[in-house]
């Protein structure tokens, strides 16, 4: 196979013969559902990849489907495979937030998780918030504190803070300094973002979902 | 070796050297049972990576500098969490997230240091996705929540197919980043002893900002004071040698005596003394020591108080 040849070329790592010739863990009938199944003990255990895995994603309600490597973060799968952009790449090291998302009602990094660890889970990016014609509270609430100036950080900024009022419907200030501290603005639209957090929790920031 | 194009090996953060001999396409296990973890770390145990939340993993991987060509995935292991009471100590799943142990009712009653720790990791991202356990094993100098465990005198229970065994946190690690476990074993959990009614405790973080900061200096302690004595102390601190350390020397000036300010000071230039920080990217070794026995001074004075 391709991925095999490719694999021995580098002269490190396993190939999947290799190893399976190494470990004496045997091989099952490979299944269509983005892994294969390797037998550890009797028990079947989920192998990915190498070489590009089918995989289904739950974003914003709909099932997506993608073909990607098994180290492909969830952000890159994101932006790369499935044309949501919304999630920016900035720092790729879990630090400054741009490419914020909500799993399973908790905000995460999606540079951090693993695009084949968010399946079978519920993912809401910025394209999920705004409710037919309508902007999200947290959105408009943007808008209308200019809570933004180069706009970069501001998706992952819109999400940090619908996730973060979901938990804090009525935040004091200091918890919404502390709440946002995982996005980082490099143009120091803070006290605007503050603001526009105010007003969304005014206005429930969690009505429309 | 063959540099493969993709999206995701372009634009990696600037002055980071590619590992030359990483895998650009490792594989990835993902076990939901604990005895599968074990059967395949028992096949497999000293080449493949065990990955939990990701967030200090990840960071590497995305930077290209983490060599591994097989990643055991064990966030869908569901034994590897909770917070259990155990009478005397409470028992955490490694899998607990720093998330779940600031909403933990028995944390914030039996180990308030380790909610304390908890909520100067990262940010709410990485408090919703780093686990204690991940905090443990990356064996980082500077996790936030070990100078807690080290203070607490918790234990550490590990796995693997040949049984489990407890190892004191204190003796957990060997070196930098290394440890006492094996290739085919796993931390399963961490034991922490509960504050006494009669201990008061203490966590400090220095950073460079509240959020996101990894520590210049970091310290957890519990301290018993009877009549103006204190009757027993034990302070652990981190970012100021290459593990996680208590502070033997300190502790043993501070054993017994009364809390005067004479002491105090003492205590503060003991300590100062006794910890092995070095200059790095973050802070100095001088401004490491004169911090580190600064904030010890604050717990006194608390303690004091």
């Amino acid at each position: 196979m391709q991925d095999d040849d490719k694999m021995n070329e580098k002269g490190s790592g396993l190939s999947r013969r290799t190893f399976l010739k190494v470990s004496g863990i045997s091989l099952s009938v490979p299944l269509v559902m983005g892994h294969r199944v390797i037998k550890v003990s009797g028990a079947e255990v989920k192998v990915f990849g190498p070489g590009k895995v089918p995989i289904q994603l739950t974003i914003n309600g709909k099932n997506l489907s993608a073909q990607v490597e098994p180290r492909v973060t969830l952000l890159d799968a994101l932006r790369n495979e499935l044309d949501l952009t919304g999630a920016k790449r900035v720092c790729d090291r879990a630090t400054c937030g741009s490419c914020t998302v909500i799993i399973d009602g908790k905000a995460v990094y999606a540079c951090a998780v693993l695009a084949i660890e968010a399946q079978g889970k519920s993912i809401t990016t910025v394209e999920g918030l705004m409710q037919g014609e309508n902007l999200h509270p947290v959105q408009q609430a943007f808008i209308d504190n200019d809570a933004q100036q180069c706009g970069f950080c501001t998706p992952g900024f819109v999400v940090a803070c619908k996730a973060f009022l979901d938990k804090n419907p009525n935040p004091t200030p200091e918890q919404v300094k502390k709440g946002l501290g995982g996005n980082l603005c490099r143009c120091g639209t803070y006290m605007g973002v503050r603001a526009a957090v105010a007003q969304a929790a005014q206005k429930g920031g969690r009505r429309n979902g | 070796m063959a540099t493969v194009r993709s999206p995701t090996t372009e634009g990696r953060p600037y002055g980071v050297q590619l590992s030359t001999t990483m895998s650009l396409d490792p594989t990835v296990q993902s076990p939901q049972t604990l005895a599968d973890v074990y059967g395949l770390l028992s096949e497999r145990g000293g080449a493949v990576k065990i990955i939990a939340g990701g967030t200090d993993l990840m960071v590497l991987m995305n930077a290209h500098m983490l060599d591994a060509a097989e990643f055991l995935d064990i966030w869908r292991v569901d034994e590897l969490r909770g917070i259990t009471d155990e009478g005397d100590a409470l028992r955490i799943g490694a899998l607990t997230t720093y998330t779940q142990l600031i909403k933990s009712e028995l944390i914030q009653q039996h180990a308030p240091s380790l909610v304390a720790a908890s909520r100067t990791i990262g940010a709410i991202q990485i408090q919703n996705r780093g686990t204690i356990g991940g905090n443990i094993v990356n064996a980082s100098p500077a996790g936030d929540s070990l100078p807690v465990l080290a203070a607490y005198d918790a234990e550490v229970e590990i796995g693997s197919a040949r049984g489990t065994r407890t190892v004191a946190f204190n003796q957990f690690y060997t070196g930098y980043r290394r440890s006492v476990l094996e290739p085919d074993e796993l931390v399963l959990a961490v034991r922490v002893p509960k504050l006494k009614e009669s201990e008061r405790d203490f966590f400090w973080k220095v950073g460079t900002r509240r959020a996101q900061a990894i520590s210049k200096t970091v310290m957890a302690a519990k301290a018993q004071i009877s009549d103006g004595r204190i009757s027993s102390i034990s302070i652990g601190v981190g970012s100021v040698a290459p593990t996680v350390v208590r502070a033997p020397k300190t502790e043993h000036l501070l054993t017994g005596a009364q809390l005067t300010a004479t002491l105090m000071e003492e205590a503060r230039q003991i300590i100062a003394q006794e910890i092995t920080p070095i200059t790095d990217l973050r802070s100095t070794e001088h401004y490491r020591r004169t911090v580190t026995g600064n904030v010890l001074l604050k717990f006194l004075r608390q303690l004091s108080s």
